[in-house]
């Protein structure tokens, strides 16, 4: 027997079902992680910008979009994808497929990676903001030059702790209709007694989590070198 | 060069009000080193803040450089805070960004051309004596270094007034020398404008010419250095002066002048410059019925000029002290009459 037959013996499913599935859990990922990240940031910045004492400081726009981060933040995700299946539909045309999961998966990651992000952000020195406006910088060069350049190594370690967030909501959103490995543990593994293939899942999504962690902490590391 | 006339400034903290600013005026002209002393919370951050605008004050206005702040619109004080530099007690540089790149800020800001960028920070770098740190990082510098480079910082865009906020706070004595040095050598070959914030009589001292002190967000003293130390009026005032020079009569001597039975008079006498000729302490001496007792004494040098300050101890009769008292007068030394608390 060969090694794919062995595999197909062992877990139920043919080899090249894992890998389609897995390259469904890193489209979803990946494609939410860069849209949702895009959207924290800004959110990120007019809270941090908006707040009292801050650089703009805006009650009204800071009361909107904190209210918004919270309300998103407390609907469980599995919650908040049925909640925007419309919005899904108008968007996507479709509401299965792992393009029409990105809807509400960057729709719950991003609240959640503007207020880790707004954390970050907060970290940087208030000195060296008053130096920059000393200098006679505009509010884009302080937020170019030195607020994210210098909260950056801490955003990127708030981008590792969101992103493995996002992939545990991408394997429910695989549940409805997504795919990806989420799907194929629940889908093939649970619903059908298929132990083996249970535990192949989630020594997966160990693994994945362990290597996202090693790569953020190696890059905020180096960012962070002569700190 | 900066005019602060008739400053106020209240923050609301909670339901409380914090007046930081009560009715501030102030004149620093071109080429001073003026320094305003004062404790904490006296509201010496705040006004230093109304120069570049980062604080508005609520009422009263602010000139520099012959322009009112409070007509400038938001572009004009942008590049208005260009030709005012700043340097800040904890420094407040990129940690992880070398001494170029912190010292290259600013001129990036304004748009100066990469080339004249380069030029320009070896120039201010050569001038704090840090040259050779260009490609440092921060965070490997000592304390006086990092203020070195905050200084140069705050001098690429060759400003005409520097901002001193506690700028040797953090440092220890050796080092608050060097840096004091640094930003006279500022002053004097620049031609920069400095005023400085302090809670340390002994910066005063060292650098400055003009001297304002503060209390509860007013201005209390305000003069030449010289006079202020040599002749302070109010009780904070002399405070600080005491930080710097001692005018108490030592411990040990106290028992000396209580358990004196004769008549006596303890003087504490200032002078100010060369402005004794006479040898006037040898000419008391000389008088007859009368002791002289030297119980302490200090010289300190400020301005370019010396201050020495003398307690003595006069042992005679009523008019033998009288007479003496009328020389030191004509002297043209500075007299006190020291009361001892019983």
């Amino acid at each position: 027997m060969d090694w794919q037959a062995q595999f197909k013996e062992t877990f139920g499913i043919k080899w090249p079902k894992l890998l389609e599935s897995l390259g469904q859990t890193v489209y979803m990922l990946g494609w939410a992680l860069l849209i949702g990240a895009v959207i924290g940031l800004l959110l990120a910045l007019l809270l941090v910008l908006c707040r009292k004492g801050g650089l703009k400081q805006n009650r009204v726009v800071y009361a909107i979009v904190n209210v918004y981060v919270n309300i998103v933040r407390s609907m469980p995700f599995i919650i908040t994808l049925v909640f925007v299946f419309p919005l899904t539909r108008l968007i996507v045309g479709k509401t299965y497929g792992s393009t029409a999961m990105l809807v509400p998966l960057v729709i719950y990651i991003s609240p959640y990676m503007a207020r880790l992000i707004e954390n970050s952000l907060l970290e940087v020195s208030p000195g060296v903001i008053e130096a920059a406006q000393a200098m006679g910088a505009t509010t884009r060069q302080i937020i170019t030059r030195f607020l994210l350049p210098e909260a950056l190594p801490s955003i990127v370690l708030a981008m590792t702790t969101g992103t493995v967030g996002l992939l545990g909501a991408t394997a429910m959103a695989g549940y409805v209709g997504g795919g990806g490995v989420g799907d194929l543990a629940l889908t093939y593994g649970y619903q059908r007694y298929n132990f083996p293939l249970l535990i192949l899942t989630i020594v997966i999504l160990v693994v994945f989590v362990q290597l996202l962690q090693l790569l953020g902490n190696r890059v905020s590391g180096k960012l962070r070198k002569h700190r | 060069m900066i005019q602060i006339n008739h400053a106020v400034k209240t923050f609301a903290e909670g339901k409380e009000a914090v007046h930081a600013l009560r009715d501030v005026s102030l004149t620093v002209e071109k080429g001073d080193i003026y320094g305003i002393v004062g404790f904490s919370g006296a509201g010496k951050s705040t006004l230093l803040r109304l120069v570049n605008g980062l604080e508005k004050p609520d009422s009263g206005n602010v000139v520099v450089a012959g322009q009112d702040l409070s007509k400038l619109s938001q572009k004009e004080l942008l590049l208005l805070r260009r030709k005012i530099g700043m340097v800040f007690q904890q420094f407040n540089l990129l940690e992880g960004k070398t001494v170029k790149h912190n010292v290259s800020i600013p001129l990036l800001l304004a748009g100066t051309p990469k080339k004249e960028v380069e030029a320009r920070v070896k120039e201010v770098l050569r001038f704090v004596e840090l040259e050779e740190k260009e490609n440092a990082y921060v965070s490997q510098l000592s304390g006086g270094q990092k203020q070195r480079v905050g200084i140069a910082r705050a001098l690429a865009t060759s400003p005409d007034i520097l901002l001193c906020d506690e700028a040797t706070s953090a440092l220890d004595p050796q080092t608050t020398e060097s840096i004091l040095l640094l930003l006279k050598k500022v002053n004097r070959e620049m031609g920069v404008t400095i005023l400085l914030i302090t809670h340390q009589m002994q910066v005063i001292q060292m650098i400055c010419n003009r001297v304002a002190v503060m209390e509860y967000g007013k201005v209390v003293e305000e003069g030449s250095v010289l006079s202020v130390f040599g002749t302070p009026k109010e009780e904070v005032t002399k405070r600080f002066v005491r930080t710097v020079i001692n005018d108490q009569i030592p411990e040990k001597f106290i028992s000396l002048v209580r358990n004196e039975q004769r008549n006596q008079q303890v003087e504490l006498l200032k002078f100010i410059g060369d402005a004794v000729k006479e040898p006037l302490i040898a000419n008391l001496c000389r008088m007859d019925g009368l002791e002289v007792n030297i119980l302490g004494a200090t010289i300190q040098e400020m301005q370019g000029s010396v201050m020495s300050v003398f307690i003595l101890q006069l042992i005679g009769s009523g008019e033998r002290i009288a007479l003496a008292e009328e020389k030191i007068d004509s002297a043209g030394a500075l007299r006190e009459r020291m009361v001892l608390e019983a």
